[in-house]
């Protein structure tokens, strides 16, 4: 991917973005919409893990079951505003992917994978099992951000659909920004480096457990944003957040675009996020639906989505 | 990028075709899927079978009721956004559901923000306290599950029990329940034992509080399979107390899972639908109760549970208000409801106040013994 084409993807977004609501029928398409930029977020951070660095990671819903709960409970025990708990969450997840990434990432392949899903497991275990804290598997409500009030005082009114939707876009440019610019950094080509061969790399002088653990942090950072904003966005959270399931659910959703692009990763999180909602219609078969999409992409567009369709589209030469 | 706008384009016909003009538009988020699905499935299956029914006999006042069920695997995370798309979207004035308490504390805020009556089946105390202005709810709490339990006891003289249980949401938030109000009663709790979701083995925890000294009696809050285990291996290791378990095992699928010989002598608080065949002539509930059964069970050729019987309270409270209140005004509808007295469902007859949204005292609640493989009131 080219360095033009990569800003022009991210133009791209930007315009779709701006231009969708004036489709939407009701309030609730702000709300799906909303949901599909936090999933993206946390999807885009699994990019420069598995895309960038090659690494794989079971275990990111833990990050965003910390940076959920740091939302929840930071307000109420420590007095501080959630905007700010949002950082406090992040700067605990970097540091927890600190200490337990140094021993981890020296596993490989399945290891890695079972090591990470044992970490997103702890964490889920002690959020169920600390009632006293978390309030246990029934969850906790999350006291508000308290932006729109602000907004509103100045003049704009805002529901929390529309509020959460700008707000959710407004993150996930920012971070497909960040994540473009460090692809083509020098760090970025470090970690695409190790991705390709990890000996070849290491020959070359490249400090191989150092990138990995960058990426792993910088990716936990982004799994913890987008746990804050769905915990901010939804006002409730439960242990659920941090389970096996949605850390499964990131992934797939990252293979499921393309893992290579981080355009891939909102495509993916668009289709897994609003599959679901349209299949409502088929009410008792959704799984079995959700689940032949799965094979079927899994076997016909190898690479992903987006990637294999603009593989095709090109061959093609349209 | 065509595929997202394809995606999108179908999912704003399907917007405007689900919009399209309608009576009285009802909406509910249950855990028909996941592992709530034994809560959600039934309650499902009701709700339809009483929208067709009504429909049937002329709706309310003349309109048609429209149901609108999403369906939330128990995440809660989901049932936010379907009380958002039922609210926003499809524009219902009542909102039925919550399977769980993690998915109505969840739908709870949506329905207090847009003022949206809300009727809720789970169990737990803290969706009604603090009383709400939106939210009600039809089962009991675990919190008068445990008192329902105590009095048992108090009655048998049993003052020392050991307890085991399970570490899900339903099964910790009684345990604490019971812990809390277990004095009032003058019952001691000697020894408490956990298990968790999955396992399959609880002969370790029953050894141990059989060995404890001066234990009279064992309490089991939990749901789903692990009440039946602890059934059975409470069977196998011989022990000569009394068991008690929650109201959250009152099905027939209990006493087939845990075996008629294992079962026998458990003694659970439930409601009347468990023992409708055997009910005396005159009791208030009665005539309801075997309406709703014969009907339910008719219509899909299965045992109705508990959990089915909460829907359907649910969802007589919420027409009988919505007769009441001669619009569908959503704020009238709730006043109304909130004015309910004397409604006569399948779990109790429900009287809410400003200050109580749950409407049931302890008398709703039977004490029910199983013998013979069958529900026994022992009251």
């Amino acid at each position: 991917m080219t360095l033009k084409n990569n800003w022009v993807q991210l133009a791209i977004l930007a315009v779709i973005i701006v231009i969708l609501p004036t489709f939407f029928p009701s309030g609730y398409y702000y709300r799906v919409g909303a949901l599909v930029f936090v999933n993206a977020l946390s999807v885009v951070g699994l990019v420069i893990l598995i895309g960038y660095a090659g690494q794989i990671s079971l275990g990111h819903a833990g990050f965003a079951g910390i940076g959920a709960y740091a939302c929840a409970l930071a307000p109420v025990h420590l007095g501080i505003p959630p905007v700010l708990a949002i950082l406090l969450g992040a700067a605990i997840s970097a540091v927890l992917a600190l200490l337990i990434g140094r021993p981890i990432l020296r596993l490989k392949g399945y290891y890695l994978g079972v090591a990470t899903l044992g970490f997103g497991i702890l964490v889920s275990m002690v959020l169920s099992n600390e009632r006293g804290l978390t309030g246990g598997p029934d969850g906790m409500s999350v006291p508000s951000l308290g932006l729109r009030p602000l907004l509103r005082d100045m003049g704009l009114r805002l529901s929390g659909g529309e509020f959460w939707y700008i707000f959710n876009a407004a993150a996930l440019l920012i971070g497909i920004w960040i994540a473009i610019n460090l692809y083509q950094s020098a760090t970025g080509r470090a970690m695409r480096a190790l991705h390709g061969s990890e000996t070849a790399a290491q020959t070359v002088g490249i400090d191989v457990a150092r990138f990995k653990l960058q990426a792993f942090i910088i990716s936990a950072v982004y799994a913890s944003v987008g746990g804050s904003l769905l915990a901010l966005q939804n006002g409730f959270i439960t242990p659920d957040v941090a389970g096996f399931m949605h850390s499964v659910e990131m992934v797939t959703m990252a293979v499921l675009g393309g893992v290579g692009s981080v355009l891939g990763a909102t495509f993916g999180a668009a289709v897994l996020t609003l599959l679901p909602q349209i299949l409502t219609v088929f009410h008792e078969y959704e799984h079995l639906v959700l689940g032949l999409v799965m094979i079927l992409v899994m076997i016909f567009l190898p690479l992903g989505l987006l990637p294999s369709l603009a593989a095709r589209i090109r061959w093609r030469g349209v | 990028m065509k595929v997202t706008n394809t995606a999108l384009a179908t999912l704003m016909v399907l917007g405007t075709v689900t919009g399209a003009a309608a009576d009285i538009k009802l909406g509910a988020s249950l855990s028909a899927s996941g592992p709530a699905a034994f809560l959600g499935d039934p309650e499902a299956k009701t709700l339809y079978m009483l929208v067709d029914d009504l429909n049937a006999k002329g709706g309310i006042n003349g309109e048609k009721i429209e149901l609108v069920i999403y369906d939330d695997g128990g995440d809660p995370n989901k049932a936010r956004t379907f009380a958002t798309r039922l609210v926003e979207d499809d524009e219902v004035v009542a909102i039925i559901g919550g399977s769980t308490t993690g998915t109505t504390m969840s739908i709870l805020s949506v329905a207090e923000d847009e003022g949206i009556p809300f009727i809720s089946l789970a169990g737990a105390i803290q969706i009604i306290d603090p009383v709400r202005e939106y939210v009600f709810k039809t089962p009991h709490t675990d919190r008068m599950a445990c008192e329902k339990i105590f009095t048992d006891m108090q009655k048998n003289g049993i003052t020392k029990i050991g307890m085991i249980s399970g570490t899900g949401g339903f099964g910790a938030s009684m345990e604490a329940q019971c812990v809390d109000v277990a004095g009032n009663y003058g019952v001691e709790i000697l020894v408490q034992e956990t298990y968790s979701r999955q396992d399959a083995d609880m002969t370790p925890q029953l050894t141990k509080i059989k060995s404890t000294e001066g234990v009279e009696a064992v309490l089991n809050p939990g749901f789903g399979q692990g009440p039946a285990i602890v059934t059975r291996n409470y069977a196998q290791l011989g022990i000569d107390l009394p068991l008690y378990q929650s109201h959250g095992v009152a099905s027939d699928g209990f006493i087939e899972l845990a075996g008629k010989e294992a079962a026998e002598g458990v003694r659970l608080p439930g409601t009347a639908l468990l023992i409708a065949d055997i009910m005396e002539e005159g009791d208030p509930q009665k005539e309801v109760v075997i309406a709703y059964k014969t009907a339910y069970e008719e219509e899909y050729g299965e045992a109705v549970s508990t959990f089915g019987g909460y829907a359907h309270d649910a969802f007589r409270l919420m027409t009988d208000a919505m007769a009441r209140a001669g619009s569908s005004d959503p704020s009238a509808i709730r006043d109304a409801l909130e004015a309910t007295s004397g409604m006569v469902g399948t779990t109790g007859t429900y009287t809410f106040s400003p200050d109580d949204h749950l409407g049931l005292d302890l008398s709703a609640f039977r004490m029910l013994e199983i013998r013979d493989g069958k529900w026994t009131s022992i009251d």
